[in-house]
């Protein structure tokens, strides 16, 4: 009987973590992502724990699998939350969106992406110094400018 | 039984892991990290059932614990980075 309900609870978990699967797979932007893994995931893997304590039936096993459903429990809404703020602030684009965005005027948020404005600065770096490799003096293959050389066209 | 399960579970892992590959954005790859670590405690949760021994919720203890101040970190990095273009 108890074999049983272990098992149950087991496959309840596992169908937790396929249904964070899926929202990972087909959600449209990164809060959505959150969202579904955050929820769905921390039960998934909580059913399966106390799947695991019932089949075990041990007071060490039950003390330690209860105590890591209360982290869990405590602890991915927290981090759920910090990075949904982030993701918010950094500007990640909000494509499954119905309505006004509620947050408007609440929070600063950056218009372009993280990754977008890493590329761009990352450009504008290059710009700067197109091909650093010629401004070493080390390296130049073509014909050696002597001193005199440099003095004359200075002149 | 939990052999079905164990294996059952390994589609969402490598499933995230694939999201976690292909994701365009840093936010996305971290959000796949979150959820990787949720697999691994219930991973290392049935392993434990499996083979009966109790050490491995111990592992699901620590994989929590590191995964949560691994999601915090990059969070707090993708905040300043989000902030500093401003």
């Amino acid at each position: 009987m108890t074999e049983i309900l272990a098992v149950a609870f087991m496959l309840a978990g596992v169908i937790f973590l396929f249904a964070a699967m899926f929202g990972l797979l087909r959600f449209a932007d990164p809060l959505q992502r959150i969202h579904a893994t955050t929820k769905s995931g921390t039960v998934g893997a909580g059913l399966i724990l106390v799947g695991v304590m019932i089949q075990m039936g041990d007071g060490q096993a039950t003390f330690i699998g209860t105590a890591t459903v209360i982290f869990l429990m405590l602890t991915i809404p927290i981090a759920g939350h910090l990075l949904g703020r982030a993701a918010y602030v950094s500007g990640a684009r909000l494509d499954g969106l119905h309505g006004d965005d509620a947050l408007d005027g609440v929070l600063e948020r950056s218009p372009l992406t993280l990754d977008e404005y890493l590329a761009q600065s990352e450009k504008i770096t290059s710009q700067r110094n197109p091909e650093p490799d010629r401004a070493d003096p080390h390296i130049t293959v073509g014909e050696p400018t002597s001193p005199v050389d440099n003095q004359r066209s200075a002149r | 039984m939990i052999t079905t399960l164990l294996i059952l579970v390994m589609l969402p892992l490598a499933m995230t892991l694939w999201r976690m590959i292909v994701a365009k954005t840093l936010v996305d790859r971290v959000v796949a990290l979150d959820m990787l670590t949720g697999v691994g405690v219930a991973i290392a949760a049935l392993v434990a059932a499996m083979t009966g021994r109790r050490e491995f919720l111990d592992v699901g203890f620590g994989l929590g614990l590191i995964g949560f101040v691994g999601t915090c970190a990059f969070a707090v990095f993708i905040m300043r980075k989000g902030r500093s273009e401003q």
